[in-house]
């Protein structure tokens, strides 16, 4: 790390000179008057040596270096923001070389292509991408699945599967197949694909200004024009009082400028770019990318947030947490025929199944094969899964063999998927052999008609366990034997460690937290209410969130959400601040306006957080800047006039030695200080979930109280060191 | 006894501007009032003879190109009345035309509700220009500036809307329902203190004193008072202005002529309180207003009393040179500090005498952009320009971008905003600055040395705020003065309200957002501090190192 941050100062010093080019500076218009100013007293300067006298040539020469040092620091702070980012960009760039691409004629034959450049792939253009390949261009998957090594964008090594369909089939080009093949149809050009606009946006070369950057920067230049005119009129003033009085003489122009640098307000001035691009860069390290940086100013104005329950609120899966068998049945028979339909079901719901009954019975895993078992897999028709097995085991043997095949080819890869069919079938031959049993386990109404249908009873006990389960949040799995009701699993969603006090916090600062989740209202109301949300949207599709968007907007709130499927995009777009998940699809990254590359659901709420951080950061070194010039101002005025009226000196508390001793102690503060800030500039304010009144006194007392004292003690400092060294 | 009369004077004008305010909300958004019955009619008859129709509203452009419309029709009529009052009737002092750069000076300074004087009344106008001209220009001057309130006020208020109300109404309305029966209200009191109102020459007696004869002017003057206080414009009828007994003759007028220089500006904070549906907000304003003034009060009352030079074998008295005896330094103080505080300028003692503090006070109340009461109107449109800067600041170091009563401030509402705020100091710097670049401005000036620099600051100050008072000592009738006079006044009263008004229009056009826990509060006291500080920094940096060469340099010489 250390190499690494010595060359981006190296980089960032040398940036600061070439950015003393005219065309730059005028980007900044409080920064120009310094920049001005500095080149007017060189001239100054070099007129005094020719006879010309402003004032006493050193001092001439001390206001001009200083002034150079004052661009040269501004200009430091801004390419010191700027390399981190042009770090990232210059290894995103690598992997966004051009490469052959195997473009196809026809979807259908991967065997008819032709070798193209990826650089003059057009949209639509449909190519074939096989293991140890890079994906030439961004794409949507429309045939094939495959390991992706994305970590050229995301950083994250592990690889992440691409599929055709469903929402998982955007690729990004340059990223790397590690197995299988692809084909992929081109969704944009070189120039405009996500890895040209990521790089763009980490260099900070598409940055625009943000509107309340733009704001603040009208602001500024009011005040820096202001403080021109101030310092301007003091000439013909002076000259005229001088006048009246008949001593003294008016101000030289040297000291004017170095008034008017003191005055501008050029700390923020200074470093408010630096504060857009650090905000920005801490957002690509939290591994965000903002198409625009008024989305990051958005994140700071949310006030609600809708999240996915799973995932965000609650652990992706749900455990079981108790066995609810009827009247008759014991605890220990319903865990025993729960743990024997779980054993090979690979969900972590069925895993978790047989986790409780380890726990609760110790019931431990038994010879599948010596049962002959056929596994049966959930499917979204019968809403169900469950087993068949032998009730005898010793017929079950040759069976069980080939169950044992079907389920090894199920998980493995298409090679062997033929292999797997036939295991299947001889598994099918051997269950007709034997007395099967079996034992089903689904959602309440699900396995309700399965019982009726095999002729067994539907005890109205069930219902109400079923009920009960539900109202306290839970997910309630009816167990049957061979038609024969056993009870209830109590699945449970688990609601994260710590959410409800982020929750907390959340509703401090004036957000509210809306769940969204595909539960039934009753089920989703308990865990609402453990979680601590404000409200809730149950049985939500595509088009409720949409009206639910469109609601909180229309009464004033701004709302940000996250999505991955295309079906979230409508929202997506709405929404004010819309994180698209980096694995999910094209139309939904193309819909939201921040991508996040992690994919992670909680996400959103550091991006609030980071938005905060950086309007803070702007108003807190704005009103440091604004309460530094009154200090300033007490340093310098009582002295400044002392020619005409040095009765003013009684003013003068601070007892600074000279008037050139305090307006040189005051211009080198002012350099100073934008060094001492480009750390808090680059990191931001400390950030706290407080209301909004106790942020604001406490920032105030940081930086309003302290932009008033801090500068007098800086000056006077200064003063004593540059009349210990002897300047008069 | 000097705190008790204040401490008196501010209850009453705040217990007398609350139903004012909630009076003049209604008046805004067209509600009956007990007056209805009778100016109804006459409002429609007004109506039917202009043009206008009522209920047909403005965009922010037309509304703006109305009002500049009408205050240019104004300028020109009030212009040429002086140049011809010679020809006109109700001239018995026989007065000829006024001198073209003096009327137009005079006049700019009646439309920008400035009322700058470079001349005296008693010896310069006709009573037909005082009564036609001047004193339809304070209402309408007057009735201009709360119109443009209502504007800003419209724009917080409207949800995603064009227009912006339509301003002959406003015009119309403000004159009829609030400006005339207050002046009648308030010329029926001071004629019973004995402030003239007549039509006849001035009167004539031979003193005993051989030879010498003793002038009294009259004319129709409590009318033109009674408004001239109310409507924050402050030219007297009479040179002297109310210093003069006929003007201004005992405690009690002096009272009632200090209460309704401040009674609308105040009223109106409770209008937009009660506008905005926030009666605190209004609250919030009044009592940053309140605060700034009380200090300056003080300031003056306590450097007019003990600061003064003191003389050998005196008794201490206080600072009595230039103040009328009957008012003394109390009343003279609050009205110093009234005048200024609200872009009044009319005067009971000459602001030259006061001491080098007082003076300044007074100087730095209009520095600060007439925003303490300020004008009518003007006065409020201004300080929510303070507010939003505020809240702009403040805003951010909660971590959102800022909004100002649920509208966000985006940067064409910072443009503007930067426009309200900063024209007047900017103006106010630059025009002094041309002045004394001018050849041979010393000689304008009765003092020299510091003072001197106050002086000239002093008159640009005033005209560059609208406030319309002068320190005297400056001699402002040139042509030199006349002219860039009324150029600054008319640059600093239009320029702003066009801000104000295109600002308005933009409010008026955003959603609102809602309100939360993040959200600013703008009624807390946290606020009223910050509002304040941000108030005096913006005119302390802009007008320190002037005042340093000024009045502080003054204290300290003398």
């Amino acid at each position: 790390m250390k190499p690494a941050l010595n060359n981006q100062i190296k980089d960032a010093l040398k940036q600061s000179f070439i950015k003393l080019a005219p065309q730059t500076q005028i980007k900044n218009p409080v920064m120009l008057v310094v920049y001005l100013g500095a080149v007017l007293t060189t001239l100054l300067f070099f007129l005094s040596l020719a006879g010309f006298r402003d004032a006493n040539p050193g001092f001439i020469l001390a206001i001009a270096l200083i002034l150079w040092f004052t661009v040269l620091f501004a200009n430091f702070a801004e390419a010191i923001a700027e390399s981190r980012g042009r770090a990232q960009a210059d290894s995103l760039r690598s992997a966004r070389q051009d490469v052959k691409a195997k473009k196809l004629v026809s979807a259908g034959d991967p065997s008819n292509y032709s070798e193209v450049l990826s650089s003059s792939l057009k949209k639509g253009d449909i190519v074939y991408v096989v293991a140890g390949e890079q994906i030439p261009m961004d794409g949507e998957v429309i045939d094939g699945a495959a390991s992706v090594d994305e970590s050229a964008i995301t950083g994250e090594s592990a690889p992440v599967i691409r599929e055709s369909g469903g929402d998982r089939s955007a690729v990004t080009g340059g990223t790397f197949l590690i197995s299988d093949w692809l084909i992929v149809k081109i969704t944009a050009e070189a120039g405009e694909s996500f890895l040209d606009k990521m790089i763009a946006m980490v260099e900070g070369a598409s940055r625009k200004k943000t509107p309340n950057e733009i704001a603040l920067q009208i602001l500024l230049v009011t005040l820096t024009v202001i403080f021109l005119v101030v310092t301007a009129t003091l000439l013909p003033f002076t000259h005229f009082v001088s006048g009246l009085v008949g001593s003294g003489a008016m101000l030289s122009f040297t000291v004017a400028i170095a008034l008017l640098v003191c005055l501008a307000p050029t700390t923020i001035g200074a470093l408010l770019s630096s504060i857009g691009i650090a905000g920005m860069s801490r957002l690509n390290q939290a591994n965000v990318l903002a198409m625009s940086g008024r989305a990051i100013e958005a994140a700071g104005d949310v006030d609600v947030l809708l999240l996915d329950k799973t995932g965000t609120i609650t652990l992706g899966n749900r455990q079981a947490s108790e066995f609810l068998p009827i009247s008759g049945v014991s605890e220990e028979e319903l865990a025993d025929a729960a743990q024997l339909s779980s054993i090979a079901d690979e969900t972590a719901e069925g895993r978790s199944i047989a986790v409780l009954a380890k726990q609760r019975f110790d019931i431990r895993g038994r010879d599948m094969a010596a049962l002959n078992a056929e596994f049966i897999e959930f499917s979204a028709k019968t809403r169900m899964s469950g087993i068949d097995y032998n009730a005898d085991p010793a017929e079950a043997t040759e069976a069980a063999e080939a169950t044992e095949a079907a389920e090894t080819a199920e998980t493995a890869d298409p090679a062997e998927a033929a292999e797997a069919a036939e295991a299947t079938e001889a598994a099918e031959a051997a269950d007709s052999k034997g007395q099967r049993e079996e034992i089903r386990k689904g959602a309440g109404d699900a396995v309700k008609q399965y019982v009726l249908q095999k002729g067994g009873q539907w005890p109205q006990e069930c219902d109400q366990i079923v009920k009960g389960v539900a109202e306290v949040g839970g997910t309630p799995l009816v167990v049957a034997r061979n038609g024969r009701v056993l009870g209830v699993i109590h699945l449970k969603d688990i609601v994260k460690n710590g959410v409800k006090e982020r929750f907390d916090d959340m509703r401090k600062i004036g957000i509210r937290t809306i769940m969204i989740t595909g539960d039934n209202p009753m089920t989703a109301a308990a865990i609402a209410a453990e979680a601590g949300v404000d409200d809730f949207l149950a049985e939500a599709t595509p088009e409720a969130k949409l009206k639910l968007i469109r609601e909180y907007q229309s009464s004033g709130h701004l709302v940000a959400m996250t999505g991955d499927g295309t079906n979230d995009a409508p929202a997506l777009a709405q929404a004010d601040v819309a994180v698209a998940m980096n694995s999910g699809t094209q139309a939904a990254k193309e819909a939201g306006n921040m991508v996040d590359l992690d994919s992670s659901p909680t996400k959103l709420i550091d991006i609030v957080r980071i938005g905060k951080q950086l309007l803070m950061t702007r108003g807190a070194l704005t009103t440091f800047s604004v309460t530094n010039d009154v200090a300033k101002y007490f340093a310098i005025i009582p002295v400044l006039f002392f020619g005409i009226f040095p009765q003013l000196t009684v003013l003068n508390f601070m007892h600074l030695t000279s008037s050139t001793t305090a307006i040189l102690s005051a211009i080198i503060y002012n350099a100073l200080i934008i060094i001492a800030l480009i750390p808090l500039a680059l990191r931001g304010v400390k950030y706290r979930e407080l209301p909004a009144g106790k942020m604001l006194a406490r920032n105030l007392l940081v930086f309003g109280l302290g932009g008033l004292v801090s500068p007098f003690i800086a000056i006077k400092l200064i003063d004593l060191i540059l009349t210990l060294c002897g300047v008069k | 006894m000097v705190i008790l009369q204040d401490i008196f004077f501010i209850s009453l004008l705040i217990l007398a501007a609350i139903p004012l305010g909630l009076y003049i909300h209604k008046i805004m958004i067209g509600q009956k009032v007990f007056l209805t019955p009778v100016l109804a009619p006459v409002e429609r008859i007004v109506y039917k003879i202009c043009g206008v129709k009522a209920n047909e509203e403005m965009r922010p452009k037309r509304y703006l190109l109305a009002i500049l419309a009408f205050s240019l029709v104004g300028l020109i009529v009030l212009f040429l009345i002086q140049l011809l009052q010679g020809w006109l009737p109700l001239n018995p002092q026989q007065f000829s035309g006024v001198r073209w750069d003096l009327a137009l000076n005079t006049s700019a300074s009646y439309v920008s509700n400035t009322n700058w004087q470079a001349y005296a009344g008693e010896t310069t106008l006709s009573y037909l220009t005082q009564a036609l001209g001047m004193t339809v220009q304070n209402f309408v001057s007057a009735a201009t500036g709360i119109a443009v309130l209502f504007v800003l006020i419209r724009g917080f208020i409207q949800r995603e809307k064009e227009t912006i109300g339509n301003f002959w109404v406003d015009l119309t309305r403000v004159t009829l329902y609030v400006l005339i029966p207050l002046s009648i209200v308030i010329a029926l009191v001071l004629v019973s203190q004995g402030v003239v109102q007549t039509f006849l020459p001035n009167h004539i007696a031979s003193s005993l004193a051989g030879g010498l004869s003793q002038v009294t002017p009259l004319g129709p003057a409590a009318s033109q008072i009674a408004i001239k206080q109310l409507g924050t414009n402050g030219g007297g009828f009479f040179g002297t202005n109310s210093a003069f007994p006929l003007e201004n003759p005992n405690t009690f007028s002096n009272f009632i002529e200090t209460f309704s220089l401040l009674i609308i500006p105040s009223a109106l904070c409770f209008t937009f309180g009660k506008a905005v549906k926030d009666h605190k907000q209004g609250r919030s304003i009044i009592t940053v207003m309140l605060i700034l003034f009380i200090v300056g009060l003080t300031v003056i009352t306590i450097s007019e009393q003990y600061l003064a030079p003191q003389f050998a074998g005196v008794v201490v008295s206080g600072n009595m040179e230039g103040k009328e005896v009957i008012n003394g330094i109390g009343a003279s103080a609050l009205w110093g500090a009234s005048t200024t505080a609200a872009s009044n300028g009319a005067v009971n003692a000459t602001p030259d005498s006061f001491t080098a503090f007082g003076g300044m006070t007074m100087l730095v109340l209009m520095q600060l952009g007439e925003i303490v009461f300020g004008g009518v109107g003007s006065g409020l449109y201004a300080m929510l320009g303070f507010v939003m800067l505020t809240v702009f600041i403040a805003g951010l170091m909660v971590g959102r971008t800022p909004e100002y009563l649920s509208k966000k401030i985006e940067p064409y509402d910072m443009r503007m905003v930067c426009l309200i705020i900063f024209t007047p100091p900017l103006v106010a710097l630059l025009s002094t600055a041309v002045a004394v670049l001018m050849p041979g401005a010393a000689g304008w000036l009765t003092n020299s040395g510091a003072h001197g620099f106050s002086e000239i600051l002093y008159g640009y100050t005033s005209m560059a705020n609208n406030n319309g008072s002068a320190f005297a000592g400056l001699q402002a009738n040139t042509v030199f003065t006349n002219l860039v006079g009324g150029a600054v006044m008319l640059l600093v009263r239009f320029l702003p309200i066009s801000a104000t008004i295109l600002l308005a229009g933009n409010m008026s056009r955003k959603k609102s957002v809602a309100v939360s826990e993040g959200t600013l509060s703008t009624t807390n006291g946290i606020f009223v501090g910050l509002l304040i500080a941000i108030i005096l920094i913006v005119g302390a940096l802009a007008f320190l190192p002037a005042l340093a060469l000024g009045p502080i340099a003054s204290f300290f010489t003398n």
